[in-house]
């Protein structure tokens, strides 16, 4: 069990974030990173897009998290995402069985990304969302923002946050192409930039 | 015209005067760098201009982010946390350990969670291709390591000193000697990349990555201590260096645990 007390009063200063530069290519990416659903599951959804600058060019450097709950709504506590090799020290990947919720992937040369993993579930009062984490180059702390599918319109129209957020609502929900994958491009900087996240 | 180094100390100068002054107004301590940070100059267009949205998990303990993905003994191999030893012969360099404690905010320590490090070798090159710095590649030194916090929190990596290296920001820009760190916490709101330091390191105050933490003792906290006892006899010299994750964590009893 972990219990904390978020009201108590900060004890330890918090170590400062830096970037994550351009050279982890060789060090956080894993083989299987993207593919996060297991094999041929029925619930399985593509999501993909570009990652954007200020003059709406393409970051061939950036890295995206996914984090996600189950389609049922609960959360993974399952280890494994990056299974390595004992044998050779090089990644096994996924077991191809087990959800763990969790994926990396690099942009390629063209600032695209995409990953295959599992509908997530809604929890709470919240319309489902996976949650993205965006580290690059040039980008001193990682940003926060969330993917929503638009399948559930009502679900959607009753999410705490996207009724806070007003017109920029529609850089927080992907968008659905005609193969049934979800389009979501991170624009970090200008017009149409996503809305980004902090926690408190 | 070239960018020269003292048109960035004049840049680092006026961050740091901006900062000192909106303290002194009355402004908090801002642990972490912002990310408009012109002195960096991949910053410029890689960063938001509006406002980040707060979300206070304290209203909503249902969030996925209140909860951090898991790593476990499958995820690492047992030498995975060794450098020096992921080739056939021994990498050139002054071989390190580097250990500390993964804490949150109140000083607990964090369990079993992943640590990631990626470097360059002692000669100042990092193994990626698009890396072409004119300093000797090392065909025993990868440079990435990878452990599970223990019980307490500990981390333990041993690995060789990275060497400084130059980069292209401004001329003669070059980087202080770091590791860099990808840390896991109980929360995915406590995920951290940053880089460690090492001590009196004479490229500090030129370095537009560092000085973009502009409060004088958030920036020591990225900067390891030598510590003596961390030392191996005959083998290794010891920095001791603890890592505390900002963000807030689930308030309730995590699901399925």
């Amino acid at each position: 069990m972990t219990i904390t007390d978020p009201s108590g009063p900060d004890q330890v200063p918090p170590t400062p974030s830096h970037t994550v530069g351009p050279f982890y290519g060789y060090a956080l990416p894993f083989r299987g990173g993207e593919d996060i659903a297991p094999l041929g599951h029925p619930d399985t959804i593509t999501v993909h897009g570009y990652v954007l600058d200020g003059d709406g060019d393409p970051l061939p450097d950036a890295l995206i998290e996914l984090w996600g709950p189950r389609p049922d709504g609960t959360v993974p506590h399952v280890d494994g995402s990056q299974r390595r090799d004992p044998a050779t020290g090089g990644h096994l990947g996924r077991n191809g069985v087990e959800f763990t919720g969790w994926g990396r992937v690099q942009t390629d040369a063209n600032g695209h990304w995409y990953a295959r993993t599992l509908r997530p579930g809604a929890r709470g009062r919240n319309a489902p969302y996976l949650s993205v984490c965006v580290f690059a180059r040039g980008l001193l702390v990682h940003l926060f923002t969330r993917i929503y599918l638009p399948d559930d319109d009502a679900a959607l129209a009753a999410d705490p946050l996207l009724t806070r957020v007003g017109g920029r609502r529609d850089t927080l929900i992907a968008s659905e192409e005609a193969g049934g994958a979800y389009r979501f491009d991170i624009r970090l900087q200008g017009e149409g930039e996503t809305v980004f996240l902090e926690f408190e | 015209m070239p960018l020269t180094q003292a048109d960035i100390d004049r840049e680092i100068a006026a961050a740091h005067a901006a900062y000192a002054k909106r303290v002194a107004d009355g402004a908090p301590v801002e642990h972490h760098p912002r990310r408009d940070y012109a002195p960096y100059r991949s910053s410029v267009l890689r960063h938001p201009k509006q406002p980040l949205v707060a979300i206070d998990t304290g209203q909503d303990p249902e969030l996925v982010e209140l909860h951090s993905p898991a790593f476990g003994e499958r995820d690492l191999t047992e030498i995975d946390n060794d450098l020096t030893r992921q080739h056939t012969g021994e990498p050139i360099g002054e071989r390190i350990t580097v250990s500390g404690r993964l804490l949150d905010r109140h000083g607990r320590p964090v369990r079993g969670q992943l640590i990631e490090i990626w470097q360059a070798n002692s000669a100042g090159r990092y193994a990626h291709r698009r890396e072409q710095h004119d300093a000797p590649l090392d065909p025993n030194f990868t440079g990435v390591g990878r452990a599970l916090t223990d019980a307490e929190g500990r981390y333990h990596f041993t690995t060789v000193q990275p060497g400084p290296y130059p980069w292209r920001n401004h001329v003669n820009a070059w980087r202080p000697a770091h590791i860099h760190f990808s840390v896991f916490g109980s929360a995915f709101t406590q995920r951290l990349v940053t880089q460690m330091y090492f001590p009196n390191d004479p490229l500090f105050r030129y370095d537009p990555i560092l000085q973009s933490v502009t409060d004088d003792a958030a920036r020591q906290r990225l900067v390891a201590t030598y510590d003596h006892s961390l030392s191996v006899p005959e083998f290794s010299l010891g920095y001791h260096w603890d890592i505390v994750l900002d963000g807030p964590a689930a308030t309730w009893t995590e699901e399925g645990r």
